[in-house]
């Protein structure tokens, strides 16, 4: 058994070690708001946090976060209340949707580390999570948008 | 309830929370006429129908499948408009494979564009029963009755009635001949223009929003299946004893053999089911098997793409006709010609293919990310042998489609096994599945030459294209584009010329072929755009001037007496003409707000094109900078006429999507094959656009009382050739093969 913390309740898996994070999350735990892309590392739909660092899912095994604290978009705030969730309604972002967990975690690890980031911040933090629809020049205002608020509340 | 929850007509009477009260409304296909209004439980084969509950909801069914373009929120803000309903007390609910509802294929940019004036009449048709029963309870003519803010108001008494109240007594009543309703005008929308949030946000945001990878039932497994890597190869031998050893694989199934024409139908392979799609990956990394050789082992994209940039440049089979060009130009005073090349593409949308199924009592239950539910029923009771009324298909959320989710073989696998293990299973294909065994955009050469005289005008024009058509896929035969694919974007060429050949060559297919966002306008927009530009330099035109030119007067071009069996996107001529001034009203709007005949910076250019398609009208202006062979896109600006438009932000957000797509596939798509087998596996090696080049984006949408236009598709054929036009202008190199990566750093 592998015990971790998840958005904040103590769970315990019964996986092999080397499987992925994701597939825990989804397959075993019944969390499929992370969503599987590439299974490289290439695409970033599967982020999720790990001790508050965006970390690609699809190829983290489990073992890794034994003990750890572990948050998905499902965490993040169920009522959309989150400043970034905000920014997303607010620029009417996703398309899809389907890319947009993984976006949405990764942003908010760029503005907890960088409260004020610049256009070429963002591009390099949100270079590894790919949006097929193409809703990259909203993901980027939204993502100025949310860092005006979150310092607003700092 | 998720707000996907997908529902027969049964549950959606639980659904909507009816207890033998409320208004259903439906159409009948053909002609969309509202020929049924009943109280609940009543049996009757309902279409695209509005039901309204004592309790004041509205609900209203999205028939169409929702993979980013807003369907779910558009149609149903028509259908509420013309209700006069709250938009707060709108529900929408998926609508199930039926072919009651007429064509849920969710492809060819079709939704607005084919049911908004349905929607309207849905809403109206609803509206106007509530009226009718509102008079009838106050004992007043209809007439003095109106809908407003989801009640029926007396103005001259005061009195007024919720939907709520009036929805029983309204589902007493015959509904009122097409002919005999009202619509609302223009200036009175409520929700049709306006920018409405999607409906599906809230669950998005969340992560609740689920996708066909995410369905789930009790006791399924999953799927996981090791497909022939080159088609029309069979299975030899497959040991399968280490794949079973693996922790948690449950059993080892082989699928069927392949059938010609290839169809949607499943392709051959090895599936691991196990517990979790982990153990299924896992597993099917254990399996040896050897292949068949095939006919096509032997595929070469490389030397195929030879072969057809050397039959494009012979005369070929002539689709259409004006004067005579060979003459023409035999007595030119110059001539130009150029061949383009668009390399094979796949379609790589975030959510692979993934389908759940469970076949139970001898009823098949699909779950899927399906384009088309109703050709997901029929390829599985065909190939599986059930009988249509036993297939149910449930639409999930589509986590992007692009065409490929048009093709049904994934959920055909799923039932498949459903059926053999007798357990529910969900198939889900892995990126690298999804790239190496697609239906592909067809692989394609395009010729292009033109004849002037002694002041530079263009008196001749010859246009050959060649390209494996999606027809092979479907009948196994065909060796030479359809009148369908040649209608997008080269056979409907809507210059003003005195003599004109168009002509295709011979193109044999080797591969799935499919189709992809904007389908041969791909190609065919790459081709035309760079010609025209190509053309504008050697006569020393500014761009935006040899397009005017070439387009000539405004007026509606007809090819059909030329000689072409024009398709016109399924819809008339009368309805959705060629029209050239709709052509250069986009071109001269995108061209003046970007600017694009000012000065720009050193090493920097703009590229201009302008295309036709899906009855929508686009152009687009890119900015670039080449310096030091590195490529960077500044700017694009879209100008896009799709004619009356139900959600501006929605279109927006499709034209961006589209830039985006556009400028991928121009600048790094390439899919090529050795040995019959796909090369490219995963985003590394078939990458797609990323934040970092993806540039800021201009949308001007233009003002138009036209009927509705496609949206999701015809911004992407004007990219390719704005984009390799801005490159020649900032003194790159003049590029004609696709993509730009094979020739500069992008």
């Amino acid at each position: 058994m592998i015990q971790f913390n998840l958005n904040g309740k103590d769970v315990s898996v019964d996986a092999e070690a080397d499987m992925p994070l994701l597939w825990v999350l989804r397959d075993l735990l019944d969390m499929t708001g992370t969503k599987y892309g590439c299974g490289m590392a290439l695409c970033g739909a599967c982020t999720v946090h790990v001790d508050g660092q965006a970390q690609r899912s699809c190829t983290m095994p489990v073992s890794q976060v034994a003990k750890k604290q572990v948050k998905t978009i499902e965490g993040l705030g169920v009522d959309a209340s989150h400043p970034v969730q905000q920014a997303w309604a607010q620029h009417d972002v996703p398309q899809c949707g389907y890319c947009q967990a993984g976006q949405i975690m990764s942003a908010v690890a760029l503005l907890e580390k960088n409260p004020k980031p610049t256009d070429s911040d963002i591009d390099e933090f949100m270079q590894g999570n790919i949006c097929r629809c193409g809703t990259y020049p909203r993901i980027k205002a939204a993502i100025k948008t949310a860092a005006g608020k979150m310092g607003e509340g700092s | 309830m998720s707000r996907c929850q997908n529902v027969s007509r049964r549950e959606f009477l639980k659904f909507a929370g009816f207890a033998g009260s409320g208004l259903m409304l439906g159409a009948l296909v053909p002609g969309w006429r509202p020929v049924m209004a009943q109280t609940a439980g009543l049996p009757g084969e309902l279409n695209l129908f509005i039901s309204i509950g004592s309790d004041d909801r509205v609900h209203i069914v999205c028939h169409r499948s929702e993979m980013g373009q807003g369907i779910r929120t558009g149609l149903p803000q028509v259908a509420a408009d013309e209700l006069m309903a709250d938009w707060n007390k709108v529900r929408v609910v998926q609508g199930m494979a039926n072919e009651a509802y007429g064509s849920q294929n969710t492809d060819g940019s079709r939704s607005v564009r084919h049911f908004y004036q349905t929607m309207r009449e849905m809403g109206a048709s609803a509206r106007s029963m509530l009226e009718q029963a509102a008079a009838e309870r106050w004992q007043v003519p209809v007439s003095e009755v109106q809908a407003r803010d989801h009640q029926i108001w007396h103005d001259k008494s005061g009195c007024s009635l919720r939907f709520g109240q009036l929805a029983e007594a309204a589902a007493q009543l015959s509904p009122p001949d097409k002919e005999q309703l009202t619509f609302k005008s223009r200036k009175d929308f409520a929700y049709i223009g306006k920018g409405l949030k999607i409906v599906d946000m809230q669950a998005i945001l969340t992560g609740q929003a689920k996708f066909g990878i995410d369905m789930t039932l009790p006791d399924m497994l999953y799927a996981s299946i090791e497909r022939a890597p080159v088609l029309g190869a069979g299975l030899v031998s497959l040991d399968d004893k280490q794949a079973r050893e693996v922790k948690g694989v449950v059993d080892v199934i082989q699928m069927p053999a392949q059938t010609i024409p290839v169809g949607f139908t499943s392709l051959p392979g090895v599936a691991v089911l196990a517990t979790n799609t982990w153990a299924a990956m896992q597993g099917r990394k254990r399996l040896a098997i050897s292949w068949q050789d095939s006919a096509h082992g032997q595929h070469d994209s490389a030397s195929y793409l030879k072969t057809l940039t050397d039959r494009v440049v012979t005369k070929g089979r002539v689709i259409r006709s004006v004067g005579d060009a060979y003459s023409a130009m035999m007595n030119a005073v110059d001539t130009h010609s150029a061949t383009y090349t668009v390399p094979y593409l796949i379609h790589a949308p975030m959510e692979p293919p993934a389908a759940l199924a469970r076949f139970k009592d001898g009823e098949m239950e699909i779950w899927a990310c399906t384009q088309t539910p109703q050709a997901t029923q029929n390829t599985v009771a065909q190939q599986l042998g059930i009988d249509k009324s036993k297939v149910k298909v449930h639409v999930t959320l589509l986590g992007g489609g692009f065409g490929r989710k048009s093709k049904p073989d994934f959920s055909v696998e799923a039932a498949f096994l459903a059926k053999e293990t007798g357990k529910p299973v969900k198939v889900t294909w892995s990126r690298e599945d999804e790239i190496q065994h697609g239906f592909y955009h067809a692989i394609s050469a395009q010729y292009y030459e033109a004849g002037m005289d002694d002041t530079g005008r263009v008196t001749s024009w010859v246009q050959r294209t060649a390209f494996p058509s999606i027809s092979w896929t479907f009948n196994g035969t065909a060796e030479e584009p359809s009148d369908g694919e040649l209608s997008l974007g080269f056979g409907d060429l809507p210059f003003a010329l005195d003599n004109l050949s168009c002509e295709t060559q011979k193109a044999e297919a080797h591969l799935r072929i499919g189709w992809l966002r904007s389908v041969s306008n791909i190609q065919h927009g790459f081709a035309i755009g760079s010609f025209v530009d190509e053309l504008a330099h050697k006569l020393n035109r500014e761009p935006r001037q040899m397009w005017l030119e070439l387009l000539g007067s405004d007026r509606l071009v007809n090819p059909k007496p030329e000689g072409f069996e024009y398709t016109n996107y399924g819809d008339p001529l009368e309805q959705h003409p060629i029209d050239t001034a709709r052509l250069k009203k986009v071109l001269n709007l995108v061209a003046e707000k970007a600017g694009v005949e000012e000065s720009v910076g050193q090493h920097e250019g703009w590229g201009i094109s302008v295309h036709r398609s899906f009855v929508s009208y686009v152009a687009v202006a890119s900015r670039v900078r080449v310096k030091d062979g590195k490529l960077k896109v500044l700017e694009m600006h879209c100008a896009a006429d799709a004619g009356t438009v139900v959600n501006p932000d929605r279109v927006k957000s499709q034209m961006e999507g589209s830039m985006i797509f556009g400028l991928s596939l121009a600048l790094m798509g390439e899919i090529t094959l050795r040995e019959g087998k796909v090369q490219q596996s995963n985003y590394h090696d078939y990458p797609v656009l990323r934040m970092p080049q993806s540039p800021p984006i201009h949308v001007y949408l233009v003002e138009s009382d036209a009927p509705p236009g496609g949206v999701g598709e015809p911004g992407v054929p004007p990219v390719a050739a704005s984009l390799t036009n801005a490159i020649f202008r900032a003194g790159g190199k003049r590029i004609r093969e696709l993509p730009v990566s094979k020739h500069m750093e992008v």
